[in-house]
């Protein structure tokens, strides 16, 4: 629904709040919510958050501890179920790289899966692609492509609706529904097709971004400096960027203590300060750490780069700096390999 | 359990008396305080015994007169721990735009009997003076944050203050950015975290009263304030503000005041 300028998840009491016939404008550094005079209630991309916060909170109580002897106590999230309606196809990938990074590693996260656990989610097919989409590049999107619980596709008539787990299967067997006839069908078809038609940016593709490894010298990690404020921004609202940083934090009387665990960035001074050495110390060295990390050194680490194509980056940087020209600068023809 | 409690005292030196009442404003850990520690100077708040000799010495305001300078001599000298708070006492605070003023000329304007004041050519932070152990900022302070560097400082722990922007305070409160929806000139990407992102929280730009984050990329927002369509002087009023005299905002002032055209 849409809040403070923005489309964000939120608790929801009637369909009403879903904001009929409104639409976003998502440019570089800029975004803006209109309202249309349809009754179409996804016509919107989505909003500087996608399903991170939900599984991966910005800020928990990862334990506590107090007495003498000190014992530790978990603080496990007590999370009610929720659904969350009108997840895209970008946020659906995403959140499967975040399952993998946090539920299939070695040491799986109890935070992160009591939370994502409880979620049921709803997924709608892009009816139009935002000025700063490319899930087209980058595999992802528009059209849902499995991750959901349930998905959606908008016709002017109505909803398309069918399920895409077994907990969804049991909300759709309890529902009335219309069979889809052939014409709906392909409207729905047509409808994913022409939002895919209408991106305009596109990301490299993988073997060409591993070679961003062979230009760390490139000149234009400098013009990319001139701009970039190192706030942070593309790294808190990116879908799938997982760093975070842990800290105590004492009761005034000091009987009890909590870890307490919140979302970093690779922008921030304490992600590369080790034993005294701040090894990323300029704006450019943090940025190349982000774009090299994101778009190469995941492909290493967790079989496909780390972006989905949602250009919340894109949309939500305060300077608008545009993560797929500058990956494409970068790599373009001409210049040199080391 | 017969050891003293640590002392403590609360110093104003020029300033609003704002973060003093941040901290008189914390309601129930404020009567915890007490247990903690023994308040020996805190004039706002009863206790006066400015001379004594304390553990740690909280300073509000900055130093903008001989006495100031005296002053904050003995209390460095009369303290353990020196611990600036709020922006007044980090960096000279509003106060501070005096600096770039003719001082005499504005005294002649506005009282009668100019001699009779008897001030420094300049409002400064107290580290420009003395030894300073910790620095947290603000207008007024995070009182939060004064709890926590105090809690620490009683457990003998190096308090730690986050250096990142406000940017990363605001998106984990679930804010949306309001430079980006709504074309506020937001200082917060410049900005030192600490606040809870209290003005964005509340639809506003962040006017930067932490003062500059770590490093601060002035030409590229300066750039971006204007595409917002603040004119120049308007631009160079938001570095020049709160935290005129904290270094990064002072040279971003002095670069967009000389040459609006020249970025």
């Amino acid at each position: 629904m849409a809040r403070d300028g923005a489309i964000q998840f939120a608790e929801m009491t009637s369909v009403e709040q879903l904001s009929p016939g409104l639409t976003n404008e998502q440019q570089p550094g800029r975004y803006r919510l209109r309202q249309g005079d349809g009754d179409r209630l996804f016509d919107w991309n989505h909003g500087p958050q996608g399903v991170k916060p939900h599984c991966f909170s910005p800020r928990e109580v990862l334990w506590s501890e107090q007495g003498e002897p000190l014992r530790f106590q978990p603080r496990l999230p007590a999370q009610a179920p929720i659904a969350l309606v009108g997840v895209r196809a970008c946020d659906l990938a995403a959140l499967s790289i975040q399952d993998k990074h946090f539920l299939h590693a070695d040491a799986p996260d109890p935070h992160y899966r009591q939370r994502r656990e409880q979620l049921l989610l709803i997924g709608v097919d892009c009816a139009h692609s935002a000025e700063t989409c490319f899930c087209v590049s980058t595999g992802d999107g528009p059209a849902l492509d499995g991750g959901y619980d349930i998905g959606i596709s908008e016709l002017d008539e109505g909803f398309l609706l069918w399920p895409g787990s077994d907990k969804g299967q049991t909300i759709t067997d309890r529902l009335a529904l219309q069979p889809a006839d052939d014409r709906q069908l392909e409207s729905m078809l047509r409808i994913s097709t022409q939002a895919a038609e209408e991106q305009q940016r596109s990301l490299p593709q993988p073997a060409e971004l591993r070679r961003l490894y062979r230009r760390l010298e490139h000149s234009h990690w400098q013009d990319v400096a001139d701009r970039c404020l190192a706030c942070g921004n593309c790294t808190a609202v990116c879908p799938t960027c997982f760093c975070y940083d842990t800290g105590h934090e004492m009761s005034l009387d000091g009987e009890n203590a909590q870890m307490v665990r919140q979302w970093d960035s690779c922008f921030s001074a304490g992600h590369s300060y080790m034993a005294g050495l701040l090894v990323r110390a300029n704006v450019l060295q943090r940025y190349r750490q982000w774009l090299t990390h994101k778009l190469a050194g995941w492909q290493e680490q967790q079989g496909r780069t780390g972006c989905t194509g949602c250009g919340r980056c894109i949309s939500w940087c305060p300077v608008g700096i545009d993560l797929t020209q500058e990956a494409a600068a970068i790599l373009r023809e001409g210049s040199v390999d080391v | 359990m017969n050891r003293q409690k640590p002392k403590l005292a609360v110093h104003k030196f020029s300033s609003c008396d704002g973060c003093q009442l941040a901290l008189l404003n914390l309601g129930e850990p404020l009567l915890q305080l007490p247990d903690l520690v023994d308040i020996v100077h805190f004039a706002e708040a009863g206790p006066c015994e400015s001379d004594a000799e304390v553990d740690i010495s909280l300073v509000e305001g900055s130093i903008s007169t001989p006495e100031d300078v005296r002053r904050i001599r003995q209390v460095r000298e009369n303290s353990r721990f020196l611990v600036a708070l709020g922006v007044c006492a980090t960096y000279g605070g509003l106060q501070a735009l005096a600096n770039f003023n003719d001082r005499d000329a504005w005294m002649s304007a506005i009282y009668p009997q100019p001699q009779r004041i008897d001030i420094l050519p300049t409002s400064k932070g107290v580290s420009d003076y003395v030894k300073v152990d910790l620095q947290l900022q603000g207008c007024p302070v995070n009182s939060a944050q004064v709890l926590n560097a105090l809690r620490d400082l009683l457990s003998g722990m190096k308090p730690s203050v986050a250096i990142q922007s406000v940017c990363l305070e605001c998106k984990r409160n679930g804010v949306a950015c309001v430079l980006v929806s709504k074309g506020e000139p937001c200082m917060g990407p410049v900005t030192l975290a600490g606040c809870g992102a209290l003005c964005p929280a509340n639809g506003r730009g962040c006017y930067g009263c932490y003062g500059p984050s770590e490093l601060v990329n002035d030409a590229s927002l300066a750039h971006r304030f204007e595409a917002l369509g603040l004119d120049p002087q308007a631009v160079t009023r938001r570095f020049r503000f709160i935290a005129n005299n904290a270094a990064a905002f002072k040279a971003a002032g002095d670069r967009l005041e000389g040459d609006p055209h020249e970025r």
